[in-house]
């Protein structure tokens, strides 16, 4: 018989570990002065220092430090006083020096914590992940091998090498082992994660978008029988390039690992690859041989010695804490938790957060950028904050909670700013949108209205009032929307005497 | 009249007053070096187009009245480890063969910004390995002393372009006597400053940690006045000294060293040492105490354990240095015909590449830093660096400067010690330690064994940074011999009949 995810987690416990790398968004690549930009023409952004050629010296990028200080002090860590690069010695094609200058036994940031919030059964609950160390390396070249049926270098007819990736900076933020998730570990790794990457795009230290790689994660996993307090063998699922994926890894680890328990069968220690139709893994190269990597350290570099007070300067520079601030901005504009959640899911926070601060009321900025904003951005492919600023949305707000603007107006003025017509204010002087509540044009509308359905004005008259809905449609579609639909309701009745 | 015997000095005061141009001295030593390379081989490859065309653009800018440094003009030798863009850089390897630098290292660049003249790259021990030369690929080069004799290694072709008067001037790299040993072996100076006063940037890496690059003439004062144009803080290295460059050339000029006390190294002489070698350092060590310093002897009781500690860390470095040379991106390629794999292409061009002493010191470094023995070997060899510094600190503490016989011996036969290879590397127990420690060192020719007419070297170290003491005591003794002989020392060498 088989076990299914929930029978696998009363049975055994799992024990995840966590490996994040991150490309850093440095200028310039970690050891030497060239550009960094995603996309480029192959080997277009190489050097000798990054094509590792004979004599060539690495220097460290100094934002680079400073980033992963940030990071390290984001997350809780100690910085180390004295840390050193060391050479990761192995040999492959895209390597240009065949060792990768990678922080090891003396890494920048040491020690740190970061407390997650999990959906349980008994509501949402805190879990402090433990950080063992944040240490920088350098990104190696890029291979694409072609021909063959794999598309791995065995088999394949040729390779192609591109070493614009060789040498951008990365930063890998390893977890120590996490005991206690229990079946919550999937909820645990997603959560840290999704929390990881809000802390690192608050400090602007990276892009961190996971589906162009800028952001990876391995999900280590281990499973030992429940209250035994063993540790069991781990697997390591590398690249897992989503945070959906990171709750499926744990999912399909889980239930992989303990099938072959129940079995008899020993787990192996090896790295697996992720597969993302079936959220199963398949296994990698196996760990079982170590590969000795000859670590030493890196002779052609100094160690970082980070002064005390440029430390605390960059702590005095830390951002609120994503998790806190959307806590804070929820209780400050009474969002329901579904509502704050979408919010920050579609990436605009920070936008609404802005137009609210520039006088639109918190409600109308939300509905505004979630609703028609990202509508026409949708339409057009495109982030809902490269159409429109968050003023031009302010002021249309603005000039809705005052009356001069419907909302069916509003959108016009919307279309208009994003169509390059200029602001608000320019629209609407140019479309001549103006709210018609001048009590003479409107007066004459309602008449034409009731002259036109006589029976529905006799309804009103004789005390259908949900009746003047209809006549109070035919106005506002005779001055194509223009009119202060308050202002006709108002007018309408007491034309009819029930005002 | 300024000829090839004249001093670089000499030739720069010549250049200064119009008495010669560039040209014609550089062509002088074009065509002596026609004359004798076929006997000596100290060139793997004479550039005579660019030199005259330097030597054209110095004449060019002097007589325009251009503000000229004190080397404008003078021709130079180069060892053929440093790159120099566009030109054949072999580091005396086939691995290398047909590698031309995109760029220049930071020594070329000065040398160039000088307007001193590069004639060509030296011959070399293969990746600086070795003390005879005979390790070059390329065939050994002969001691202009002695043609069956070694002219000294790894830098055995700078040395000996020097002593055949091929060049006045010389750029070698010292990582464990590279350039002292093959000074003593020939009768000139050659100078390995403080690690970090030349820039490594564009010094193929032999041992990062160890390698050094420096000047390298027949006189202390020639020696003195390249050393200004190549020291300074680059960079480009991190490892760079970020301080002024000690007054070399002003200390060389004093011949003055009353007062200096001089420490004799206890363990730097005796057993295993020839007897001529010691009655010549005696014999200096008189002309010293008769130009007023006072002698004192001083103990360094670990330099027993430099050697082994250096044969650990040398190689380590290396493994990890020469792993690059994989044939994938520049230089050999060998058995890609098509069906073998890029591994199979490694292994068959890395076995035919590199010659037997380098495959040594990789299988050696490979071993000494795997798991399991790294401890036990690179770990310990670090610990004896510690232990070599403080010896040094401690000596300095009690004299001014060290001075031992710079070798055991005088010039060996070539072929005498190639299939010994622990002979071959005890040549360099007086050179090794210098290198350990991280301080400057100089070699200079104190006369010719009585026993085999060949020339003997007399070392001088100086602690870290003051690299100008031992510049102040070498020319002081060098102008003591010279006056007690009536005569240099490399008058006396025989006359090369040319072929």
């Amino acid at each position: 018989m088989t076990l299914t995810y929930d029978q696998a987690v009363i049975k055994y416990e799992p024990t995840l570990g966590l490996e994040v790398h991150v490309e850093l968004n440095t200028k310039s690549k970690m050891f030497c002065g060239c550009a960094t930009e995603f996309g480029a023409e192959p080997n277009t952004q190489t050097c000798p220092i990054c094509l590792g050629l004979p004599g060539a010296l690495p220097v460290v990028n100094g934002r680079a430090i400073e980033s992963s200080i940030l990071i390290g002090l984001a997350l809780n860590c100690q910085i180390a006083p004295f840390s050193r690069f060391a050479r990761k010695n192995y040999f492959y094609p895209d390597m240009p020096k065949n060792f990768q200058t990678s922080q090891y036994d003396e890494p920048i940031c040491v020690n740190g914590y970061l407390d997650v919030e999990i959906d349980t059964d008994e509501g949402k609950m805190p879990f402090r992940v433990e950080i063992e160390r944040v240490h920088m390396e350098e990104d190696t070249g890029k291979s694409l091998h072609v021909g063959g049926e794999t598309g791995r270098i065995h088999g394949a007819d040729y390779s192609l090498l591109d070493y614009n990736r060789a040498g951008i900076p990365l930063v890998e933020i390893v977890t120590k082992i996490i005991p206690g998730a229990k079946k919550y570990a999937p909820q645990v790794a997603r959560a840290y994660v999704t929390e990881l990457r809000d802390i690192l795009r608050s400090l602007g230290v990276s892009d961190v978008k996971m589906e162009q790689g800028s952001m990876r994660c391995d999900v280590n996993l281990s499973l030992a029988l429940a209250g035994s307090g063993a540790l069991g063998t781990r697997s390591e699922t590398k690249n897992v390039n989503s945070l959906r994926s990171v709750e499926r890894a744990v999912i399909g680890e889980v239930i992989r690992q303990s099938n072959r328990l129940e079995t008899g069968e020993r787990i192996i220690q090896e790295t697996r690859h992720f597969l993302e139709e079936s959220g199963q893994t398949r296994p990698g190269r196996s760990k079982e041989q170590a590969e000795d990597y000859r670590y030493f350290p890196e002779p052609d570099l100094v160690p970082v010695v980070p002064d005390t007070a440029w430390i605390e300067t960059l702590r005095g520079q830390l951002p609120e804490r994503p998790s806190a601030r959307r806590k804070r901005l929820q209780a400050e504009w009474s969002v329901p938790d579904k509502e704050m959640d979408s919010l920050v899911n579609s990436e605009l926070l920070d936008v609404v957060e802005e137009t609210i601060s520039l006088g639109a009321e918190p409600a109308r900025a939300r509905s505004w950028w979630l609703g028609e904003v990202s509508r026409l951005a949708n339409e057009r492919e495109v982030a809902p904050t490269s159409l429109i600023t968050a003023a031009s949305v302010a002021e249309v707000i603005v000039l809705i909670e005052s009356g001069e603007l419907t909302d069916k107006l509003a959108r016009q003025v919307i279309e208009g700013v994003i169509a390059g017509e200029g602001s608000a204010k320019e629209v609407i002087e140019k479309r001549g949108l103006k709210v018609v509540s001048d009590d003479g044009a409107l007066m004459k509308a309602i008449e034409s209205a009731i002259a036109a359905s006589p029976d529905t004005a006799q309804r009103v008259r004789s005390g259908n009032i949900p009746a003047a809905g209809a006549l109070i449609g035919a106005v506002m579609k005779s001055t194509g929307g223009q009119a202060d639909a308050a202002k006709v309701r108002e007018l309408l009745l007491k034309h009819l005497g029930q005002g | 009249m300024t000829n090839i015997h004249s001093t670089a000095a000499q030739m720069s005061d010549a250049l200064s007053a119009g008495t010669i141009t560039s040209v014609e001295l550089t062509e002088q030593h074009l065509d002596q070096i026609t004359k004798v390379d076929k006997q000596v081989h100290a060139f793997l490859h004479v550039d005579r187009e660019n030199a005259l065309a330097q030597a054209r653009d110095v004449d060019a800018k002097r007589k325009s009245g251009q503000k000229l440094s004190a080397l404008a003009g003078v021709p130079l030798a180069l060892k053929d480890v440093l790159a120099q863009k566009g030109v054949p850089t072999t580091c005396g390897s086939k691995m290398l063969e047909g590698w031309r630098p995109p760029y220049d290292s930071t020594v070329v660049a000065k040398l160039k910004q000088a307007g001193v003249v590069i004639l060509g790259k030296t011959n070399m021990d293969e990746f600086a390995m070795g003390s005879s030369t005979e390790n070059s690929a390329y065939g050994p080069t002969h001691n202009p002393w002695d043609l069956t004799r070694i002219p000294g290694g790894s830098g055995g072709g700078s040395a000996a372009a020097l002593a055949s008067f091929e060049a006045p001037l010389a750029i070698g790299t010292d990582t464990g006597g590279s350039i002292r040993q093959p000074a003593a072996v020939t009768g000139t100076v050659g100078v390995k400053p403080t690690y970090g006063a030349v820039s490594r940037y564009g010094l193929v890496a032999f041992s990062s940690s160890l390698d050094q690059a420096g000047p390298c003439a027949r006189t202390v004062l020639d020696t003195a006045l390249l050393h200004e144009v190549i020291a300074g803080y680059d960079q480009m290295d991190s490892t760079s000294i970020n301080a002024p460059v000690p007054q070399v050339v002003a200390a060389a000029k004093k011949l003055d060293v009353k007062g200096l006390k001089i420490g004799v190294v206890k363990e730097l002489s005796g057993q295993g040492y020839q007897s001529g070698v010691l009655q010549r350092f005696n014999e200096a060590l008189d002309e010293l105490v008769k130009a007023g310093a006072e002698i004192v002897e001083v103990s360094c009781p670990n330099f027993e354990y430099a050697l082994a500690a250096y044969y650990l860390i040398a190689p380590s470095e290396a493994s990890s240095n020469l792993a690059r040379f994989d044939s994938m991106r520049y230089g050999l390629r060998v058995g890609d015909d098509g069906k073998a794999s890029a591994e199979e292409v490694m292994n068959l061009t890395r076995h035919e590449g590199f010659g037997a002493e380098v495959k040594r010191r990789i299988i050696l470094g490979t071993y000494a830093l795997s798991s399991g023995y790294y401890d036990a070997y690179y770990g310990s060899a670090q610990k004896v660096r510690t232990l070599l510094i403080r010896d040094y600190q401690a000596a300095f503490a009690k004299a001014d400067v060290l001075v031992s016989p710079t070798c055991p011996t005088t010039a060996f036969k070539l072929g005498e010690n190639v299939d010994n290879p622990v002979a071959m590397y005890l040549n360099d127990i007086a050179t090794i330690p210098v290198n350990m420690a991280g301080i400057g060192a100089m070699s200079l020719p104190c006369g010719l064994a009585p026993e085999d007419g060949l020339p003997v070297g007399f070392q001088i170290m100086s602690p870290a940074m003051k690299d100008d003491l031992m510049y102040q005591v070498g020319g002081t003794l060098e102008a003591a011999l010279v006056n007690k002989w009536g005569k240099t020392l490399l008058s006396d060498i025989p006359v090369l009949a040319g072929k």
